[in-house]
């Protein structure tokens, strides 16, 4: 039986040896590619680039400005939500799930074709600033920050926390800023980190409604310049891998239910 | 819209003790700003896409849009999106399981788990254009591999015509990602096998093969059906990766959609994209029911 084990363990070892080669080769290239220097010379050339390319720079500024406006806007919306539907209106919640998990089964460039009509008004109400398009990302957040959100508050006693606060005196606003949100912090961070990661990386809405987000200037420079935009691709690669590595961390008796789906 | 609902949560203050007239309608005010939102941004863009599908330039009902879907150039691009998202979906689902078995033999919390769980997620959720440029550095006309291959053995590539930036380079691609979201979604129904069932196989004299025959895979099994369907409904919603490496022609539905929204396609005919839209969110819906008839006789299984 210890043979039986061992064999188990060999294949094992061999899986990971195999699927991990196939996927770091790709990293490994971009290194190698991100690092070629002019007449067969390596250099950081491309990754100097970055920091010179002005429009680059200011992409990058506004991804992660959309970024913490899109987390905080879900969270804004969520957090209230769903914590008043627990304690009052429990009738909604299947209504508010469906909601939130919508967004899962309509593919992202269907919703940009629904949405670009809608964006003309937007942007003639509130400007074309790039940051309108977190209403936008705040959809496609809505289900991984539900699902954090929701196995957050099933991990604590709302409503008895809830009934004990106001039985002491505070206020509902009280109540949802200081019991709730601080009882629910780790799934607060972890809806956050996976809805910067997710904004980070979103190209198809920024790129078909026109907004110069991170994504969509480095597909323009890959036409320019193929060096650069794979030094920034890694980048964007190895920043999405430490924040969701962090979550690892952070969520951790949560997680599975993060992750689910 | 916000000064309304602030006013209806102080009211709500006030009649807090008991449950008196009315106090159900200003518990509903609470819900307003998240509704009106969801409203505007999710559930308007997909109704005007479904009913766009069905009408005119003028805003009349009409079936030529669908009916345009049935053949020609959107036919062939259906069936390719289907080909690609069935193909990728089973090379994932089975090479994904093979690693998430892997990985699950592993420590639960480890290192070696946090790492394959974090970078899955990176690659099957965030990776869309940089996963264009990693093959292209990989495998493109000047990558790392295609130049080792040339350099080293006189091996070209690209002999047979610009494959990565057609289908076949579509399947790769997408693979990459399609593997990595396997290992998320399958990850959890392995940790649901329990030791004391291959223990138990073990004592009464079963081999590995035995156990995964009659007992690990008949468990797995709905597991790994749901995880398929999920995994074609993703690589058919895809839209980015593929938009970053193929900028000439449309195979695949999303890129034909980018046509109609960048204003290559003829005038007057905008309601054709909504159609193609409307034929996605079907494709994607039969494959999303599916799986959710799964989840739940899954979940009754684990009971």
């Amino acid at each position: 039986m210890a043979a039986v084990r061992a064999r188990g363990r060999v294949v094992r070892f061999v899986v990971l040896l195999v699927l991990g080669a196939f996927f770091l080769l790709p990293l490994v290239a971009m290194v190698e590619f991100s690092t070629r220097g002019a007449g067969g010379t390596r250099g950081l050339a491309s990754w100097a680039a970055i920091a010179d390319d002005p429009d680059l720079v200011e992409a990058i500024v506004v991804s992660v400005q959309l970024a913490a406006a899109s987390s905080l806007l879900v969270l804004v919306l969520l957090v209230p939500t769903m914590t008043w539907i627990r304690l009052r209106l429990p009738a909604l919640r299947r209504l508010v799930e469906f909601l939130c998990l919508l967004p899962v089964a309509i593919p992202a460039i269907v919703l940009v074709v629904g949405m670009a009509p809608l964006y003309a008004w937007v942007n003639y109400l509130l400007g074309d600033s790039p940051l309108t398009l977190a209403f936008a990302y705040a959809v496609l957040v809505l289900p991984f920050a539900y699902r954090a959100i929701d196995a957050g508050l099933s991990a604590i006693d709302l409503k008895t926390l809830a009934e004990a606060a106001r039985g002491l005196g505070a206020s509902w606003g009280t109540v949802l800023l200081r019991v709730v949100v601080p009882n629910i912090r780790t799934a607060l961070i972890g809806a956050s980190l996976l809805s910067v990661a997710l904004v980070l990386g979103e190209f198809t809405v920024a790129s078909l409604l026109n907004f110069d987000t991170l994504q969509v200037r480095v597909n323009l420079l890959g036409k320019r310049d193929a060096g650069v935009s794979i030094a920034v691709s890694l980048m964007s690669l190895l920043f999405a891998f430490a924040l969701l590595f962090l979550l690892s961390f952070i969520g951790r008796r949560r997680r599975a239910a993060v992750g689910e789906g | 819209m916000v000064a309304p609902v602030t006013t209806g949560v102080g009211r709500a203050d006030r009649a807090a003790p008991g449950p008196g007239p009315g106090r159900s309608r200003v518990a509903w005010l609470v819900v307003v700003p998240f509704l009106a939102y969801v409203g505007t941004f999710l559930v308007y863009p997909t109704v005007s896409v479904l009913a766009g599908a069905f009408q005119d330039a003028d805003g009349g009902f009409t079936p030529t849009n669908l009916a345009d879907l049935t053949r020609g150039a959107y036919l062939r691009a259906f069936l390719r999106s289907i080909e690609l998202s069935a193909i990728t979906a089973l090379l994932g689902a089975v090479l994904g399981a093979l690693l998430s078995w892997a990985v699950a033999g592993g420590a639960p919390d480890g290192p070696l788990r946090r790492v394959v769980v974090a970078g899955a997620g990176v690659l099957a959720q965030f990776g869309g254009v940089p996963l264009a440029f990693a093959f292209l550095a990989t495998v493109g006309f000047q990558g790392f591999v295609t130049r080792f291959l040339r350099d080293s053995f006189g091996v070209d590539l690209f002999a047979g015509g610009a494959w990565l930036f057609e289908l076949p380079g579509l399947t790769l691609v997408y693979t990459f990602f399609q593997i990595p979201l396997m290992v998320i979604v399958f990850l959890p129904a392995l940790d649901g096998l329990r030791p004391q069932w291959r223990e138990a196989v073990d004592s009464l004299g079963g081999t590995a093969w035995t156990y995964w025959r009659h007992v690990g895979g008949p468990v797995l099994l709905p597991a790994f059906l749901g995880a398929v369907l999920l995994l074609f409904a993703n690589a058919f919603s895809a839209y980015a990766t593929a938009a970053a490496l193929v900028s000439q022609g449309s195979p695949i539905v999303p890129l034909q959609i980018r046509g109609f929204l960048t204003g290559e396609v003829l005038l007057g005919r905008e309601n054709l994209g909504k159609a193609l839209g409307l034929g996605m969110v079907v494709v994607v819906g039969v494959a999303m029911g599916l799986y959710a008839v799964v989840q739940r006789r899954f979940a009754r299984w684990q009971r």
